[in-house]
């Protein structure tokens, strides 16, 4: 087990590095306070296509793409390429991936897919098995609207604590070598981001059965692996200038401040959350935002750009997954959630 | 014996889950009840206060009562129908709630809602599979309800 640390974490001695990233999203997104560090902001959601699923597919296809291109990559280069979306099959995933002729791998870790294909990205890289992986995930409003929940038109009144599901993307280029990222290339003073940890998160269900109250379901999970890593790499949260949850929104983000908090860890500082940053309260989301785009969108897009500048070290990135179907409320189960964490940092390049 | 069996049942435990919900509750911020039913109250008002003012103007132009009722009622879906196709519905909604689900603009708008919404899927197994995909499991329960009060009722007589 040389490479296993603890219980439950990877760390990975090749460093696989981040060398290209872009972020995606959609109208709402794009007036809401993270605005400025998105790559590209959709002016219609539809983006141009006939169907709400194409244009999550376009979406993800654009991410990546342009993730590659700004990776100074080709497309033959890649190894392979795992991504993951919240519809039915894969759908999304799939199709965006059946005319780019790289090996793919679909993942379904609800919204947290984000980090589950850096994870297993990175395994492959470190286990020598690939030198270039693109990973990506993407999340729409109105194909998970019409799947999970009701017609787009359909008058209804959202309750407080029910979370809006983001239309976003994001595509991110994992490669075991260096340069990449155009502006390293052009000799810009960047630094690198390397992906030194993983911690794979275990499923756990606090009973919440309403689907409403998704932050609640999930925060339990992202609170158990984030004190899992901790335990396992032996650091302090304040070794990270930065712990990022997915998509737990405003009310799961307390419930995780007040449970890290229980267990004897002061992160008002350092912690966030996806959710809860993407959206202003005036634009009415209620919860915050979700999906697996929000994690990815703002991984990809603020979090990359900040630790290019430097201004970030250390992060810990931890989306959150509610591994719920479109049938299993109605069966009456809970929701069991998911969180998996991913340690990046600028420091301590080989 | 035992523990193999209580690992087999995997879910969570239940004295765990009542806890927690209750823990959840003191993050979640209430509904506000009382404001949702005031603007429901007055919405739906004004929807009926409308509805009764055509109604009796039809009269008023010779309908008899029974059929100036009907029109009123293909008015009011005609026009709740404009208006989820119009993408305006579910915005008054958000804001009205009940007062205009409740009444026949609600039924309207749940049945325009889907067939907008899976026109994607083509016109039989799409808008026709779900076209009553919200408004059928109320017309199930509502007819089945109807049909035990009227049973309740004619032993009441």
């Amino acid at each position: 087990m040389k490479n296993k640390l603890g219980k439950q974490t990877f760390q990975f001695p090749l460093k696989p590095r981040i060398i290209g990233s872009c972020s995606i999203v959609g109208e709402k997104e794009g007036k809401g306070p993270m605005a400025k560090w998105f790559d590209i902001i959709l002016e219609d959601d539809t983006f141009g296509e006939k169907t709400w699923e194409k244009s999550e597919s376009k979406m993800l296809k654009q991410a990546l793409l342009l993730a590659l291109q700004r990776s100074g990559l080709e497309k033959d280069q890649i190894d392979s390429m795992l991504t993951g979306d919240l519809i039915n099959q894969l759908m999304p995933s799939s199709f965006m991936a059946r005319d780019l002729s790289i090996p793919f791998l679909g993942i379904y870790g609800a919204c947290s897919t984000m980090t589950e294909s850096m994870i297993l990205g990175s395994m492959m890289i470190d286990g020598l098995y690939a030198s270039n992986i693109l990973i990506g995930a993407s999340s729409h409003y109105c194909t998970a609207e019409r799947q999970f929940r009701m017609p787009l038109e359909h008058g209804n009144q959202r309750p407080p604590s029910a979370q809006w599901t983001s239309t976003a993307a994001g595509g991110m280029v994992l490669s075991a070598n260096d340069k990449g990222d155009a502006a390293v290339t052009q000799g810009q003073d960047v630094k690198e981001i390397y992906i030194t940890h993983a911690t794979p998160g275990k499923i756990i269900d606090a009973g919440i059965k309403d689907v409403n109250q998704m932050g609640a379901a999930m925060a339990p999970a992202a609170v158990d692996t984030i004190v899992r890593h901790l335990m396992d790499t032996q650091r302090a949260p304040e070794f990270y200038d930065l712990i990022l949850t997915g998509d737990l929104g405003l009310i799961g983000k307390q419930i995780a401040m007040d449970l890290l908090n229980g267990a004897g860890m002061d992160v008002a500082n350092i912690y966030d959350d996806c959710g809860a940053m993407m959206y202003f309260e005036s634009q009415d989301t209620h919860g915050g935002g979700s999906g697996c785009g929000c994690s990815a969108s703002i991984f990809s897009g603020y979090v990359y750009k900040e630790m290019r500048s430097g201004k970030i070290k250390n992060a810990l990135l931890v989306s959150t997954g509610a591994l719920l179907s479109t049938i299993s409320p109605q069966q009456g189960e809970s929701i069991p959630g998911i969180a998996h964490a991913v340690a990046v940092t600028t420091e301590g390049g080989n | 014996m035992a523990s193999k069996e209580k690992e087999l049942n995997n879910k969570p435990k239940k004295e765990v889950a009542k806890k927690y919900e209750q823990y959840v509750k003191q993050f979640t911020p209430r509904p506000k009840y009382f404001s949702n039913s005031l603007k429901a109250f007055l919405v739906g008002g004004l929807i009926c206060m409308a509805a009764l003012y055509i109604q009796n103007m039809l009269v008023d132009k010779g309908l008899s009562e029974k059929s100036a009722g009907a029109y009123v009622t293909v008015i009011l879906i005609c026009l709740a129908q404009l208006l989820t196709g119009l993408g305006v519905f579910d915005t008054i909604s958000k804001f009205a709630g009940a007062g205009v689900i409740v009444p026949i603009t609600g039924f309207a708008n749940s049945m325009v809602a889907p067939a907008i919404e899976y026109k994607k899927e083509g016109p039989v197994l799409g808008i026709g599979a779900k076209l009553f995909s919200i408004a059928g499991p109320v017309l199930v329960c509502g007819i089945s309800v109807s049909v035990i009060i009227g049973i309740i009722s004619y032993f009441m007589r």
